[in-house]
């Protein structure tokens, strides 16, 4: 009945992050209409059909007491006891909700109980506000909407170039999207493997590419990936739109990690994409503000030039 | 040893065949892909319990050949499908890494 097609284990990988990420108190309705012990239910009743509800929390100060639903009203309708006090026939036994508790909780309680709201405390077991599955498919739609938005801007931004003696390319990444990660440094790869490179600096470009990218994927908001080569090197360099490093030191020390569990769960987060990035290109550089960061992996295909003079000598 | 004995020699389930069977000299053990990511061989075989497209990545990016998921861990289609597109070969086995490490090294240091 009050069934939502989210699965909390099995969704698309955006919105499992969208459903961790927001809390109860992010989503839930805050504007309570409330009655007190001693009204009677014919008040509440009132209450219901004023205000379009179709439960009303029974509270003392900022206390929860208990629940008045639509059901409560129609048996008492029923049984001739409409003008009885609240206190006499609310629902006492209530399951609740803490606002700080991710919204992912909300669903499974609205998929596991036959309630169609539930009251939400904080620490302090302040009723602070009440979820019903409207409140949580407003909040997703207004998320989802942003990311089709951001998607519509990515793909119009988004350009090829091709010059005779050199490759131009720039793909977008999003946040969480670890069905394409990997597409664009796929693609780098096998732009490479066409200009038979040798395989050792192939893998090279290819581990800074998608270290880069899984980077931009797990931690910045979205961004894009740009690749060029011409004949003496092959940059990559890395834009995203934020939340920036705050400490590039710690960011490219092995082991310093700020992902998340679930992040980690997938076998990344460890730490290692700077690091991993740096050790395979000859010149790397990392700039980063609130607004962005741009990391740049330089791989010459002939060697460093360090390396070409000593050629030379020799 | 090549490809094909993991299936053949050690027993382990071969679950996508589309791979150019070649000789295996080097294998990695991790289930932390960015690890596999700074230190696998190309070329090499990898054993590990990630059973995602994210792994195949990884595997596809350092040259990894073939993978052994461990455990008899659930093998979702994306990743079949991103597998038979790079070529790497994946055999599944209800043992689990230690073991496995154990049994490809003794073929792989023995030959």
């Amino acid at each position: 009945m009050n069934s939502l097609p989210i699965s909390t284990d099995d969704s698309p990988p955006f919105v499992l992050e969208l459903i961790y990420r927001l809390k109860i108190k992010d989503v839930m309705t805050t504007t309570l209409v409330t009655s007190r012990r001693s009204d009677s239910l014919r008040d509440i009743q009132a209450q219901m059909k004023k205000h379009s509800i179709t439960g009303v929390p029974v509270t003392e100060g900022n206390r929860l007491l208990g629940m008045v639903s639509m059901d409560d009203i129609i048996r008492a309708l029923d049984a001739g006891y409409i003008q009885r006090r609240a206190e006499e026939y609310m629902t006492r036994n209530l399951i609740v909700l803490e606002d700080d508790m991710p919204l992912s909780f909300g669903i499974s309680y609205l998929e596991k109980y036959s309630f169609g709201r539930f009251p939400v405390l904080n620490k302090e077991k302040e009723l602070v506000g009440i979820l019903t599955s409207r409140d949580v498919i407003v909040a997703l739609l207004i998320e989802i909407n942003k990311e089709a938005e951001k998607l519509e801007r990515e793909f119009s931004a988004q350009r090829e170039e091709s010059h005779p003696d050199g490759i131009r390319r720039e793909f977008a990444t999003r946040k969480f999207d670890f069905e394409n990660a990997g597409k664009p440094s796929s693609e780098i790869k096998r732009l490479l493997k066409e200009r038979h490179l040798d395989g050792k600096l192939i893998r090279r470009v290819a581990v800074a590419a998608y270290e880069l990218e899984m980077n931009q994927v797990v931690h910045s908001v979205g961004g894009k990936l740009l690749f060029t080569l011409d004949r003496e090197r092959i940059v990559i360099t890395a834009t995203d739109q934020g939340p920036g490093i705050p400490d590039i030191d710690q960011a490219m020390t092995e082991g310093y990690s700020t992902a998340t569990e679930w992040v980690r769960s997938l076998g990344f987060g460890a730490g290692m994409g700077l690091p991993n990035a740096k050790r395979v290109s000859d010149s790397f550089s990392v700039e980063s503000s609130t607004h962005g960061t741009v990391v740049t992996a330089t791989i010459f295909i002939h060697g460093t030039e360090s390396q070409r003079n000593t050629n030379d000598h020799i | 040893m090549i490809i094909s004995e993991l299936e053949t020699r050690l027993g382990y389930r071969c679950v996508q065949s589309a791979y150019n069977d070649a000789p295996l000299a080097a294998g990695y053990t991790s289930d932390l892909l960015s690890d596999v990511m700074a230190h696998a061989e190309e070329g090499s075989v990898l054993v590990t319990i990630q059973a995602h497209r994210n792994a195949i990545a990884v595997a596809s990016m350092t040259g990894i050949a073939a993978m052994v998921v461990c455990n008899s861990r659930p093998l979702p289609d994306d990743m079949m499908e991103a597998a038979r597109d790079e070529h790497i070969a994946v055999f599944l086995t209800d043992k689990n890494q230690f073991t496995v490490s154990g049994e490809i090294y003794g073929k792989i240091s023995t030959q």
